[in-house]
């Protein structure tokens, strides 16, 4: 593991200024920011494609959101992948065969870990470091302020040929406001705060939010709590981790490849349903207000089992918080010791001024195929995507797409303005055949299939001359 | 050809887990030069390397390893097993080795590398008397040893004699030995050795080294050349030499070209 000082020692003296501080320069390196699965496969393509990188990672470990150590990971001790594992393994870089469909964090962590070390990416990473500016520079190149996580330290700024955000999404909370909340006297966390069973355990717990999260939070409190409401503002469509005794997303995906129109899709997908859920109304849930695909996938066997069970009392929307209680919006009061947000996350981008990413007032960044904004070629963002699949082999061929680009500028500037004219055109498009729901949670969405068909057209576009 | 990224066929019908035999030796003082793993060809197990080759590429501080592919060997049964299952069988040893491998196929073990070389960003990549098959390549098996090959055509076993695989340096009671350890491939890879889809493009651009002999009784000159070819190389060339190079008398030249163009190389 490389340290603050050691990188002091090795770098050139500075010999570029910003507003009358030294700016230390990097010459062609690329900058990488984080070292989660994105930042890692970002720095293994960069170097495959002969670039220099550094990458900075606020914490002391690689593996972002899937190591639990994190104070910002949002694992818990039950998680699992709801992806199976071949398509969410890396496409070069498989995870072991002998371990199991959906394997558990801490094996996702170990699995990052030796891809860290198989292809040697930590002499890349400074660790302990944090972002806190990145700035336009002249040339198209990027000013880089970093300093000690924690805030401690002195900030220090190095120029960079280009920069690779890969801060992940899944890290800072979305916290609705209800009336009311503040005269609460139980408890309210977020889901990033959860952690393991023993928290909800003996109490009257409610739910909030039927994300993957929120389900998984539900079924522990069901098994655990003295009482578990779930409460969501619409229905969903519940897929199981098994049907026909394969993983669920390899049954869909087998359909999915001979390209039938979505309609179809989503009748089988309903057919599927229908044969291994069965109806949930039955159960007391809400009629679903879409069609399968239009919102982000929910793979859970034990939440319908559970509510069969009545270990999970399904309900609607929160209204307001009340001293002693909540009311939904049904006019019911419930009890809860324990309120559980599983609302999400919202994404951010503190070191970046908003216009870089085209951010609106929503908050939503506007860039094409999700990585590249209008008007600055040399910074690209890397798995700020939710996918209907697993993230890895999405956002390895993604920073492929992003070497292959920066190759491209350099080696063949005239195909490179053909690009850049599709970027200004197209930034913000969505590849999802379907009409996904209007959520924020939704404004990452893409079909896996329909965004890597779009990533290949690209990639064979940037494709670079030998 | 081009990179696909759409495959479904990875995503929906995974091989199935098997029990693998992989031999190995470690260098006494490490050196940080990458990890090697060899992989033998149809009917040969990770033995044929561990006589010779492992314990020498040791001696000059490459860590080596070599897998059985399914149903050879020390590795786990598979009669139904297919090209891609084998290629499967090296990505996941490669991928397990603590650093990027250089990975070394030798006969068809070589078509193994190269489709592993799809599926894994290799150090580098070094096929040794490759078969790449076709048709030509029966033609001359059927020629040289119609009577261990012709029931092959029929899914019986492929089996080698132990003049097509070794010089005659090599005395007649070694060669008979070896010859009689050797197992079988499946038939089904044996099949796709004549009929196959001709590997996808190797990811990560590995530099690539073809060795053979002009005088292996089981890849024609011709079939080496075109091999070499399909990486924009020629062959380095090992005159007198029978096709099991790592068994045949004169082992350790072809090896040390090997471990001399990584050194210098890598
Ligand atoms: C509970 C849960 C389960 C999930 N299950 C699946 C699943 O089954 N399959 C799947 O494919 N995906 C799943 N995901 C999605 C998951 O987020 C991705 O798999 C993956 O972890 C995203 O990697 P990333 O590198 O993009 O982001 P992260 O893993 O969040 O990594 C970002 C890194 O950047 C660092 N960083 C951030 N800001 C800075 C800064 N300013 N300076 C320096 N460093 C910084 C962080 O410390 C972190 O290490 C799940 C997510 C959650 C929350
Ligand atoms: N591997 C695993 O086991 C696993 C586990 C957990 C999470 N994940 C992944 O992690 C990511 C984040 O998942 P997540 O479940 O934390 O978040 P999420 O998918 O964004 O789900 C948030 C849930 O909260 C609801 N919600 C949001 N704002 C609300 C509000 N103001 N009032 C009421 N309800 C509100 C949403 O409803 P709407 O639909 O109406 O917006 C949704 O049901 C996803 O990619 C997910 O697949 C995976």
């Amino acid at each position: 593991m490389s340290t603050f000082s050691d990188q002091e020692s090795h770098e050139s003296s500075a010999t570029l200024w910003r507003d009358g501080r030294p700016v230390y320069d990097r010459g062609g390196t690329v900058c990488v920011i984080g070292a989660g699965a994105s930042g890692l496969t970002a720095i293994k393509n960069l170097k495959e494609y002969g670039f220099g990188a550094d990458c900075y990672e606020r914490e002391t470990g690689v593996g972002g959101a899937w190591n639990w150590r994190h104070d910002r990971s949002p694992v818990y001790a039950s998680t699992h992948l709801i992806s199976s594992k071949p398509l969410t393994e890396y496409p070069d870089f498989p995870m072991p065969d002998n371990w199991p469909d959906y394997p558990h964090h801490s094996q996702l962590l170990s699995y990052l870990e030796q891809y860290a070390d198989h292809f040697d990416l930590r002499p890349h990473i400074w660790f302990g470091t944090e972002v806190v500016r990145v700035e336009p520079a002249d040339g198209d190149r990027w000013d880089v302020t970093t300093r000690s996580t924690g805030g401690y330290g002195a900030e220090r700024t190095s120029r960079y040929a280009a920069v690779v955000v890969a801060n992940g999404h899944n890290w800072s909370p979305k916290l609705p406001a209800y009336e009311g909340l503040d005269e609460f006297r139980g408890q309210v966390i977020h889901a990033s705060a959860y952690k393991d069973a023993t928290q909800l355990r003996g109490k009257r717990v409610l739910v909030v939010g039927a994300g993957n999260t929120g389900c998984d939070i539900a079924v522990e409190a069901g098994q655990q709590a003295a009482r578990c409401w779930h409460s969501t503002r619409r229905g969903y469509w519940y897929a199981p981790k098994y049907a026909f005794g394969r993983p669920a997303d390899q049954v869909g995906d087998a359909a999915g490849a001979y390209r039938l129109p979505l309609r179809v899709r989503q009748w089988m997908f309903h057919q599927m349903l229908k044969l291994t859920v069965g109806d949930l109304t039955r159960f007391g849930l809400p009629r679903p207000d879409h069609k399968v695909f239009e919102t982000h996938p929910i793979v859970n066997s034990h939440l319908v089992h559970s509510i069969g069970h009545g270990s999970i009392t399904p309900v609607p929307d929160v209204a307001r918080f009340r001293r002693n209680s909540v009311t939904l919006v049904d006019g019911q009061e419930v009890e809860p010791d324990l309120v559980v947000l599983a609302t999400g996350y919202l994404p951010r981008f503190e070191f970046l001024a908003p216009e870089v990413l085209g951010i609106d007032t929503s908050g939503r960044p506007a860039l094409y195929l999700n990585a590249f904004p209008r008007r600055h070629p040399t910074l690209a963002v890397a798995g700020l995507l939710q996918p209907d699949s697993g993230l890895f082999p999405i956002v390895h061929w993604q920073t492929v797409a992003i070497a292959r680009w920066l190759r491209l500028r350099e080696n063949a500037p005239d195909r490179a303005r053909a690009f850049t004219a599709r970027v200004d055109a197209e930034a913000g498009t969505r590849w999802h055949s379907a009409k996904v729901k209007e959520s924020t949670r939704h404004w990452f969405e893409i079909g896996h299939i329909d965004y890597l068909r779009a990533l290949q057209r690209t990639l064979d576009e940037l494709e670079v001359p030998a | 050809m081009k990179t696909r990224v759409v495959r479904v066929t990875d995503w929906t019908s995974p091989v199935p887990p098997v029990y693998r035999e992989v031999r190995a030796a470690t260098p006494e003082a490490p050196e940080g030069k990458p990890p090697l793993l060899f992989v033998p060809g149809f009917g040969h197990g990770a033995w044929v390397f561990a006589e010779h080759w492992l314990e020498h590429a040791a001696s000059r501080a490459f860590p080596a390893h070599a897998v059985s592919l399914r149903g050879h060997g020390g590795s786990g049964p598979a009669p139904k097993a297919t090209l891609r299952a084998y290629a499967h069988d090296v990505v996941q040893v490669a991928a397990s080795l603590p650093r990027q491998a250089v990975l070394v196929g030798h006969g068809a073990g070589a078509l193994v590398v190269a489709h592993a070389l799809a599926r894994y960003p290799a150090r580098a990549g070094v096929l040794v008397a490759p078969v790449f098959g076709g048709w030509g390549t029966l033609g001359a098996a059927l020629r040289r040893n119609p009577v261990g090959t012709l029931p092959a055509v029929f899914g019986g076993a492929l089996r080698l004699n132990h003049r097509q695989l070794f010089s005659r340096e090599l005395p007649d009671a070694a060669a008979r030995d070896y010859a009689s350890r050797l197992g079988r491939a499946s038939s089904r890879a044996q099949w796709q050795l004549l009929r196959h889809r001709a590997p996808e493009p190797a990811v990560g651009n590995p530099p690539l080294l073809v060795l053979g002999s002009p005088d292996d009784r089981v890849v024609p000159p011709a079939a080496l050349t075109r091999a070499a070819g399909r990486y924009g190389a020629a062959p380095l060339l090992f005159p007198g030499m029978g096709h099991d190079m790592m068994l045949d008398a004169r082992w350790r030249e072809p090896i040390d070209a090997i471990l001399d163009w990584l050194d210098k190389d890598l």
